[in-house]
C-alpha cells in the first residue's frame, strides 16, 4: 500500500534524533490517536542550519516526518513555513488517503517549531493559513461511539 | 509478487493456506463434477451425495446431527445470520440481546444494527485477561432476553470464554445461546453437546480450508429466520447454489484438523510459549494480552510500550516475517482495537500491540528467527520514538 518512498524513508529515516540546544521545538499528534511528532531547529540567520525529529507512529509518520526535515532543510523560515503537507504527501510520491493525516501532523510540527522559535525571539507567531488548508487530511477525532 | 525471500508466516488468525490433500480433494468439483445438486439427472445427484457426506461429517465432528449443520459462505454469514436470525424471530417475545464487548466486528456490527433496529443490547464487559463473567451474565438475562452470543475463543488476544458454563446459564433460562467458533473450531476441542451450544459459527479458512464457506450450526428447535432468501437450498433455510467444491474443502479440512488436533496443540503451545517468554524477557516495558493459560495454543499477543504497531509490522515484513497488530493505523479508523480497550488497554499500549498466531507449517526455526529479530525492531523504533524515556529511566521501572 506504501510506495517505494514511504518504504525508503521508513527504513532508513533521515535527520533521526535530537538537537542539544535547539532554537525551535514543536511538538504535535498525541499517543492516544497513534501519532506524535516532535521536530528540533537549529536556526542561523533566519535559515534552518540543522533539523532532526522524534516520532512514535505508523509507517506513514515516520516516513513523513523524515521527508518534512529533508525539505526544511537549508530553507528560510518564510519558504519552510510554506512547505503544505501536500508537499510533503507528494515528495513522498503519495500516501493512501486514511493516512494523509500523518502528512499534516509534519506540516504542523514544522509550524509549531517556527513559532516556537519566533516567540523565543519575542516576535509574534504566524498565523495558520487557515484551520482547514490542509488537503486531504483527517485530524485525530476519537469516535463517539 | 513472488520473491525468493523466505516468509515466516505468522498470522494464522487472519487466514490459513489450504493444505494440499484439500485442494486435491476440490478440484474434481470445479469441472468434472459440476452438477447443481438441486437437478435430478445422475451428475446432480452424485453432487448432492458429496454435500450430505460432508454434512455428517462436519456434524461428526461438533458433536451435532447432520440435520443441523448449514452451509454459508464462512463466518461473516454465519455471525450475521445467527445474531440477526434468531432476534427477528424472537421479536414478538422479547428484544434484548447479551454479547460482549471483545466480540468480532461480525458479531459487533450486527448486534450494533440491531440496536438501531430498536433491540436493546448488553455489551458485557470482561476482566484485564479477557474473559467474559458468568455470573455478570446471568445478572444481565432479564425477561426479554432471547439471545446470547459469547465468542469461544477471541481472535486478537486468543483468550478461550468459558462457554460451557454461559451455555448452561442460557440453557437454564430458554435462551438460545450463539457462539462464534471461528477461531476455535480444528484448534481447541469442541461438542456442541458438551458445551451447551445452540448456534455455533466456524469458517474453512482458518483450519487450512478454503476461504468463503462456512457453517452454521443450528441446534434442532431453534426458532430463527432465514437470512437469505431464495431458492430452497439448506432445507429452505439458507437460499443459493451450494458451493460444491468449498463445502468439500470445508469438510475435508475440517477431519484433518480434528486429526491433528491433539499433536498440533502440543507443537504450537510450545511455540506460543517459546515465543511470549522469550519476547517478554528479551524486551523491556512489554506485556503479555490476554489469559496467561486460557489461551488458543497458536495465539501471542504482546504490547511493546511507546512504539506504534504497524511500524513493528513494517519493520517485520523486510525480513518476511508476516504479523498483525491492533493498532489503528492498519485498522482503516484511527481507533485502536476495542478488544484491546475492553481489556483496560490505555490507546498507547494499545497502538503497540504485536500478534502473532501460528500454524501447522512453522518450524522451531522460524521461532529462533523471530525471537533474534524482535528486539532489535523494538530498539531502534524506540530510539525514534519521543514516548520512550530512554535506557537510564529503565532501571527505576
Ligand atoms: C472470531 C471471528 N469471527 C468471524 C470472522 C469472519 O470470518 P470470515 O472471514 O470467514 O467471514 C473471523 C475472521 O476474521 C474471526 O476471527
Ligand atoms: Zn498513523
Amino acid at each position: 500500500m506504501y510506495s517505494e518512498k514511504v518504504m525508503d524513508h521508513f527504513a532508513n529515516p533521515r535527520n533521526v534524533g535530537e538537537i542539544e540546544n535547539p532554537d525551535g521545538v514543536g511538538e504535535v499528534g498525541n499517543p492516544v490517536c497513534g501519532d506524535i511528532m516532535r521536530m528540533y531547529l537549529k536556526i542561523e540567520d533566519n535559515r534552518i542550519v540543522d533539523v532532526k525529529f522524534k516520532t512514535f507512529g505508523c509507517g506513514a509518520a515516520i516516513a513523513s516526518s523524515s521527508m518534512a526535515t529533508e525539505l526544511v532543510k537549508g530553507k528560510t523560515l518564510e519558504e519552510a513555513w510554506e512547505i503544505s503537507n501536500k508537499a510533503v504527501a507528494e515528495a513522498l510520491e503519495g500516501l493512501p488517503p486514511i493516512k494523509m493525516h500523518c502528512s499534516v501532523l509534519a506540516e504542523e510540527a514544522i509550524h509549531t517549531a517556527i513559532n516556537d522559535y519566533r516567540v523565543k525571539q519575542g516576535l509574534p507567531p504566524w498565523e495558520e493559513k487557515s484551520p482547514h488548508h490542509h488537503e486531504g487530511g483527517e485530524g485525530c477525532e476519537l469516535p463517539d461511539e | 509478487m513472488v520473491s525468493d525471500q523466505r516468509v515466516i508466516y505468522l498470522d494464522h488468525a487472519a487466514t490459513t493456506p489450504a493444505r494440499p490433500e484439500v485442494v486435491e480433494a476440490m478440484l474434481p468439483y470445479f469441472h468434472d463434477r459440476f452438477g447443481n445438486p438441486s437437478s435430478i439427472y445422475r451428475i446432480a445427484r452424485e453432487s448432492r451425495k458429496v454435500v450430505e457426506s460432508a454434512r455428517e461429517s462436519v456434524a461428526r465432528a461438533l458433536g451435532a446431527e447432520p440435520g443441523e449443520i448449514y452451509f454459508t459462505s464462512g463466518g461473516t454469514e454465519s455471525d450475521n445470520w445467527a445474531i440477526k436470525g434468531v432476534a427477528f424471530a424472537n421479536r414478538k417475545r422479547g428484544d434484548h440481546i447479551i454479547t460482549s464487548a471483545i466480540e468480532h466486528h461480525a458479531v459487533l456490527y450486527p448486534t450494533r444494527y440491531l440496536a438501531k433496529q430498536g433491540f436493546s443490547v448488553t455489551f458485557l464487559p470482561v476482566d484485564a485477561t479477557g474473559l467474559a463473567d458468568p455470573g455478570m451474565l446471568e445478572d444481565a438475562i432479564t425477561e426479554k432476553t432471547t439471545l446470547i452470543s459469547i465468542m469461544t475463543a477471541n481472535n486478537e488476544i486468543g483468550t478461550i470464554e468459558p462457554v460451557r458454563e454461559i451455555g448452561k446459564i442460557a440453557r437454564d433460562h430458554g435462551i438460545p445461546f450463539h457462539t462464534d467458533a471461528v477461531q476455535a473450531v480444528g484448534h481447541i476441542p469442541l461438542s456442541v453437546k458438551d458445551d451447551n451450544i445452540d448456534l455455533l459459527s466456524l469458517s474453512a479458512h482458518k483450519f487450512n480450508g478454503p476461504k468463503g464457506v462456512g457453517v452454521l450450526y443450528i441446534r434442532k428447535g431453534t426458532r430463527i429466520d432465514p437470512f437469505l432468501h431464495g431458492g430452497a437450498q439448506e432445507r429452505n433455510r439458507r437460499a443459493g447454489t451450494e458451493n460444491l467444491a468449498g463445502i468439500v474443502g470445508l469438510a475435508t479440512a475440517l477431519d484433518f484438523a480434528v486429526q491433528s488436533l491433539p499433536r498440533e496443540m502440543e507443537r504450537q503451545k510450545r511455540f506460543r510459549d517459546r515465543l511470549i517468554a522469550g519476547l517478554l524477557s528479551s524486551v523491556p516495558h512489554s506485556r503479555l494480552n490476554g489469559h496467561p493459560e486460557k489461551r488458543l495454543p497458536g495465539n501471542v499477543n504482546i504490547s511493546f510500550e511507546y512504539v506504534e504497531g504497524e511500524s513493528i509490522l513494517l519493520s517485520l515484513d523486510a525480513y518476511g516475517i508476516c504479523a498483525s497488530t491492533g493498532s489503528a493505523c492498519t485498522s482503516g479508523s484511527l481507533e485502536p482495537s476495542h478488544v484491546l480497550l475492553a481489556i483496560g488497554l490505555t490507546h498507547e499500549v494499545a497502538h503497540g500491540s504485536l500478534r502473532l498466531t501460528l500454524g501447522e507449517e512453522n518450524t522451531d526455526e522460524e521461532i529462533d528467527t523471530v525471537l533474534e529479530t524482535v528486539p532489535g525492531i523494538i530498539g531502534k523504533l524506540r530510539a525514534m520514538s519521543p514516548l520512550y524515556p530512554g535506557k537510564e529511566k529503565e532501571c527505576h521501572v
